[in-house]
């Protein structure tokens, strides 16, 4: 039992690893089909899991529910959001889910008026939040912090109008900041952080990191 | 005392909010119809969610949760039309029960849809290490997948660039000195993240200038989020104003 538990999903993980990592390397039809095969796998696994995603958020609001926690009764929104927009996506139009999605619907409609601007807004708070933050922590106490706080100040008035009004060199010195210090800073991340997941991927490879087999048996 | 003035406040402008779409829609500023309607939902989500700025309160929370679930259902939605339906409903299950149909069943997608089930299996106690099956499937093909793409297009692609000549024929002194400048960046701030060496010497300067390049860098990604999040908040407000007031042309 121990072998189907613990070694067969380190051989899978092998398996797929190797024969994925010499699939780039294969310039035949083969080789391609096999890509699209498995990428198309790979997209009817992540369907199932986003079961798994709804189940756990309808699970954790039922428990509030259930339990009557302090706030539940906002939990009930949650289930009338989700119920709402089930029924008007699986109905499409009178054209029902197994017909192809139907374009004009409620279900457009509530993507449209609901969840557009009720999710652009909640975004556009964090500027709020940000500029907030910024305000509390950002003092020029070191010489590094004096950078970071001279920097966002000539990226952020290089994108508005004002900035070009102060002097005409403000958006030219933040469009060089964001090419050439920016962009080195971000190269040098970027390798560092690519050397990581390719060293990652060898350790999944080869069966060294295991942390997503869990824990248990 | 304190708790019944909130609750007037929040009656108030519910009440204000009401009496305004009435007048935007008896005056024909907003059109008796659906979108109409969309309209005057979409601003009244805008108004409660930045009521939060003033102070939390039930109709940011209502708002909150009601665009969680939306979501929610949204991605449900989404997930079966772009992703179960096309790559597995319409090719293994209508053939397979469809007399109407001359096409064969693709039995190969029998194999995923065994591994989504068993990841389904996570909330099993008895079968739950099924699951691990698919996750092996899944992260191994990541892992697989990745490592010659992320050589490929994070390494050679960003290696080749800060490689450049610095004299080629035909830039301009600026552009040699960025190329240098950038080259500069690059080796410090990797030579910044090995922390095998102590950072003394040579070493620890040239780490010091691969701090400075960091802290220019992270200022200018504050700077570019603050202003990517500005100008959603413009939008909004030129939603309410204009869609919604018609006060703008």
């Amino acid at each position: 039992m121990n072998f189907l538990k613990r070694t067969v999903p380190l051989i899978i993980a092998f398996v797929m690893g190797v024969l994925m990592a010499m699939q780039y390397y294969v310039p035949h039809k083969l080789s391609q089909d096999l890509l699209e095969v498995v990428s198309r796998w790979d997209r009817i696994i992540a369907g199932f899991a986003v079961f798994i995603g709804a189940y756990s958020l309808f699970h954790l609001h039922w428990t509030r529910i259930k339990r009557k926690v302090e706030g539940w009764g906002y939990s009930v929104f949650v289930y009338f959001g989700a119920i709402i927009t089930l029924i008007f996506g699986f109905l499409n139009g009178g054209k029902f889910f197994w017909n192809d999605k139907q374009e004009g619907t409620m279900f457009d409609w509530l993507y449209s008026y609901v969840q557009v601007p009720a999710g652009a807004t909640i975004f556009s708070i964090l500027a709020f939040f940000i500029a907030s933050a910024a305000y509390r922590t950002f003092r020029a106490r070191t010489n590094e912090s004096t950078v970071l706080l001279i920097a966002a100040v000539i990226v952020m008035l290089g994108r508005v109008p004002i900035g070009n009004y102060i002097s005409h060199y403000i958006p030219a010195v933040a469009d060089w900041i964001m090419a050439v210090p920016n962009l080195a800073a971000k190269r040098g991340i970027l390798l560092g952080v690519s050397l990581g997941a390719i060293a990652t991927s060898l350790k999944i490879i080869l069966g060294i990191e295991r942390s997503y087999l869990g824990g248990g048996d | 005392m304190r708790k019944d003035s909130n609750f007037f406040i929040l009656v108030g402008t519910i009440g204000l909010f009401v009496c305004i779409n009435i007048f935007l829609m008896a005056s024909g500023k907003l059109p008796f119809s659906f979108d109409g309607f969309g309209i005057i939902l979409g601003a009244g989500l805008t108004l409660a969610i930045y009521s939060f700025l003033y102070k939390d309160n039930p109709a940011f929370k209502i708002v909150e949760n009601l665009y969680v679930g939306v979501s929610l259902g949204y991605t449900i939605i989404i997930t079966w039309f772009n992703f179960l339906k096309p790559d597995l409903y319409d090719p293994l299950i209508v053939p397979m029960f469809s007399k109407a149909t001359t096409k064969a069943p693709q039995y190969a997608l029998i194999i995923p849809s065994l591994l989504g089930l068993f990841m389904l299996l996570r909330f099993s106690r008895k079968l739950s290490w099924l699951s691990r099956w698919t996750f092996a499937f899944v992260v191994g093909l990541g892992a697989g997948v990745s490592i010659p793409r992320v050589i490929s297009s994070f390494i050679l692609e960003q290696i080749k660039p800060s490689l450049h000549p610095v004299f080629s024929g035909g830039e301009t002194i600026f552009s040699s000195i960025n190329t240098l400048l950038i080259m500069l960046g690059v080796i410090s701030v990797l030579i910044y993240f090995i922390f095998s060496v102590e950072h003394k010497g040579a070493i620890g300067k040239v780490s010091k200038i691969g701090i400075w390049f960091l802290m220019i860098s992270f200022g200018a990604s504050f700077g570019y989020t603050v202003m990517g999040r500005l100008s959603l908040l413009i939008g909004r407000i030129q939603f309410l104003l204009k869609d919604w007031l018609g006060i703008l042309q």
